[in-house]
């Protein structure tokens, strides 16, 4: 007998991919589960403050909603550029650059405007756009001299981290702050409307939305339509007239200001000040989140909502259970890892056969 | 009415928390097996566990995204019924002052910041008299007449132990020079090494690590020549090599703290705690280190305990040779926690 592996002639259904992705979260867990058994904690306490407090408290929730918001203009702004075969690994800069140019307008720029609604799409328009350059930047490359984008849009994140950590430590050092590497705080006018003390504010549901422009830019759109056969098939797109190269200078640019909105929305909605390492890394856990969301807008509403409750409650198990951060690393990468498996096993079966 | 009701409303929360434990929170930026920065804040959070067994509970939560990240463990604690939450970073400050307000029940003590509202408090050590100290061993025992010193970050905390390190260096050599290398890090013990690494290449016989880890004392190990840590007692790590560390006791801060709370006696305040307050000081040093050098700084420790010697005491001269602090003056504490010059003697520059 033997383990022989074939592929699946039929296309995987919309059931069996959702019942796919439970299986592998519940594998996950599962492994999980062993692991703080060994470290001679109670698997099903971790459980419990894994999800209970993210998903089953106001508080909670409104964290998990937080956390949510730029993980989501993140993961959008990637959905665009995968569903074009471009891998845009540097949603992370874009969002970097993004809160890099909020910052110029609320602090330098605009500073003397004092009505939010003028001052807000003004910022907002500079995220995007200083997002949207960022991104163009690895588009060109890509479309003009044939730069691999991978590389490029990667290596343009350390530039743009570097970048923010000049200014905060250089010339934007905020007066009054010991010159410590942070800058003044947001004007009152660049600071997104808050709903509630515990900070629900107006991002958040710009986020949600977004998912809806992007579903309808993908969908009901000629550009939508373009990114689709570029995406499978560069050589017929161009047979049918799509112009390739202007195609991947448009999507990278059009990533990018997804994920410089992102960047404005967390300085203008969340941390109202520009300082060192404000990103824990959303743009690269974006990369996991568009995939798993296997690039529909909607479910990458769902997918991020999830990731930024595991942000959140991995959180607690550490907390109340002394679980050491490594873990936490772990975990995310069990997800990821048996949702590749599950990827796999979709398309193809194993089979038991005789020598 | 509002400045009776403040301390009235204080009193009233502290009397009510003294019938539970007092739930304690720490809020770590590395892992507690960093041995250095959170190595010595956890080894404070087991002190005041100890000391105060069953009458406080602490939990502890390790490598906190600086940031956002924060502002949701600090919520959570919060609303767990945590009534003392310790951010062991300067980079939660803002955060921490952020949910200070939304909690005011809650009393809230940032490291190494400078912001303090009516629940939250700021604490730091004068590790600067211990970086002077061990600036005092490493003068006496470079042979080359340079020190490599591996920082973490361009901000004034780092800058004024540079400086101190520096002054220790020179009163006993006064032509030896200190090369500075930044790591851009707290925490990234491949880069500390090969910073130290770099510096041992450009001649630098002695390395004095300002960084988490102790990979800059593997490092000199490696290369042979000596070692002083930084945070913790790190002998273990150069055990041929090692000189002493300028060292953190938190416990002594913390056991202060706590108590206060317990007495309702608790005020925010700034606390900067020196060598006379044994927050900071110097671990044993080793037998590399020769008698007379050790009676040496055991007399400036004396001095500096007492009063009687400042290290920031004029005439302190800039880089570039310029007199900075005139004979006779001072540098305030405000002066030292802004800091943003080196003094003569360092090589290597503050990016502006």
């Amino acid at each position: 007998m033997r383990l022989k592996i074939e592929k699946r002639h039929e296309n995987a259904s919309t059931f069996s991919v959702l019942l796919m992705s439970i299986l592998s979260v519940v594998v996950s867990l599962v492994i999980l589960g062993f692991i703080i058994l060994s470290l001679g904690k109670n698997p099903i306490e971790a459980y419990i403050q894994l999800v209970s407090w993210p998903l089953g408290t106001i508080a909670g929730l409104t964290q998990t909603l937080i956390s949510m918001m730029p993980l989501l203009f993140t993961s959008l702004g990637l959905v665009i550029a995968f569903k074009m075969k471009l891998w845009n690994i540097g949603a992370e800069g874009q969002f970097y650059m993004g809160a890099f140019g909020a910052t110029w307008g609320a602090l330098f720029l605009f500073n003397h405007i004092s009505n939010p609604w003028i001052m807000l799409p003004l910022l907002a328009l500079l995220g995007a756009g200083i997002g949207a350059g960022w991104g163009a930047l690895a588009g060109v490359m890509k479309a003009q001299l044939g730069v691999n984008e991978i590389l490029s849009t990667l290596m343009l994140n350390y530039v743009a981290i570097y970048w923010v950590n000049y200014l905060v430590y250089g010339p934007w050092k905020g007066a009054g702050s010991y010159n410590f590497p942070i800058t003044a705080t947001f004007p009152k006018s660049a600071i997104l409307p808050q709903y509630t003390a515990n900070g629900i504010n107006l991002g958040i549901f710009l986020a949600i939305a977004t998912s809806f422009f992007v579903y309808y830019l993908l969908r009901w759109t000629r550009f939508g339509f373009e990114i689709d056969i570029a995406g499978d098939n560069p050589k017929a797109a161009e047979y049918a007239g799509v112009n390739v190269k202007k195609m991947v200078i448009i999507v990278m640019i059009v990533s990018g200001a997804l994920s410089g909105l992102g960047g404005m929305m967390q300085m203008s909605g969340v941390l109202f000040r520009l300082q060192p390492n404000f990103s824990p890394g959303y743009g690269y856990t974006a990369i996991i989140i568009a995939l798993l969301a296997r690039l529909n807008p909607f479910v990458t509403v769902a997918v991020a909502f999830l990731f930024g409750g595991l942000i959140v409650g991995t959180q607690q198990i550490q907390l109340f259970l002394q679980i050491p951060f490594s873990l936490v690393n772990a975990f995310q990468g069990l997800l990821l890892f048996s949702f590749v498996a599950g990827e796999a096993l979709l398309h193809y079966k194993l089979r038991w056969v005789r020598a | 009415m509002k400045k009776l009701f403040l301390p009235f409303l204080l009193v009233l929360i502290t009397a009510s928390v003294l019938a539970l434990p007092l739930k304690i929170a720490f809020i770590y930026v590395g892992p507690v097996g960093d041995s250095g920065w959170t190595y010595t804040h956890n080894l404070g959070r087991l002190y005041v566990q100890k000391i105060f067994g069953d009458k406080i509970q602490t939990t502890y939560i390790e490598s906190v995204p600086e940031g956002a990240g924060a502002i949701s463990v600090l919520k959570s604690l919060a609303n767990h019924g945590y009534n003392l939450i310790y951010t062991t970073s300067f980079s939660y400050m803002e955060q921490t002052a952020e949910v200070a307000k939304l909690f005011p029940k809650v009393i809230f003590e940032n490291c190494s910041g400078y912001l303090t509202r009516a629940n939250m408090g700021d604490y730091f050590g004068r590790i600067y008299q211990s970086e002077f100290l061990t600036g005092l061993i490493a003068g006496a025992m470079t042979k080359s007449g340079k020190i490599g010193y591996v920082a973490a970050y361009p901000i004034p905390e780092v800058v004024r132990g540079i400086n101190a390190f520096t002054i220790g260096v020179r009163m006993v050599n006064p032509r030896a020079e200190v090369h500075v290398v930044w790591v851009n890090s707290w925490y990234d013990p491949p880069t500390e090494k090969e910073a130290a690494l770099s510096l041992i290449n450009a001649g630098c016989d002695v390395i004095k690590s300002e960084t988490d880890s102790a990979a800059p004392l593997q490092a000199a190990e490696q290369k042979h020549v000596y070692a002083i840590g930084y945070n913790a007692d790190m002998k273990k790590f150069a055990p041929n090599y090692y000189l002493t560390s300028a060292i953190f006791n938190w416990g002594v801060f913390y056991e202060k703290d706590i108590k206060e709370i317990m007495n309702g006696t608790w005020k925010p305040e700034k606390f900067w705690g020196g060598l006379d307050t044994g927050v900071v000081d110097i671990a044993p040093m080793t037998k590399l280190v020769p008698p007379q050098t050790q009676k040496l700084v055991e007399a400036m420790k004396e001095e500096l305990k007492s009063h009687e010697f400042h290290v920031f005491e004029g005439p302190i001269y800039n880089q570039k040779g310029k007199l900075a602090i005139p004979s006779g003056k001072m540098a305030t504490d405000k002066e030292l926690l802004s800091m943003n010059w080196f003094v003569q003697g360092v090589v290597g520059s503050i990016p502006k």
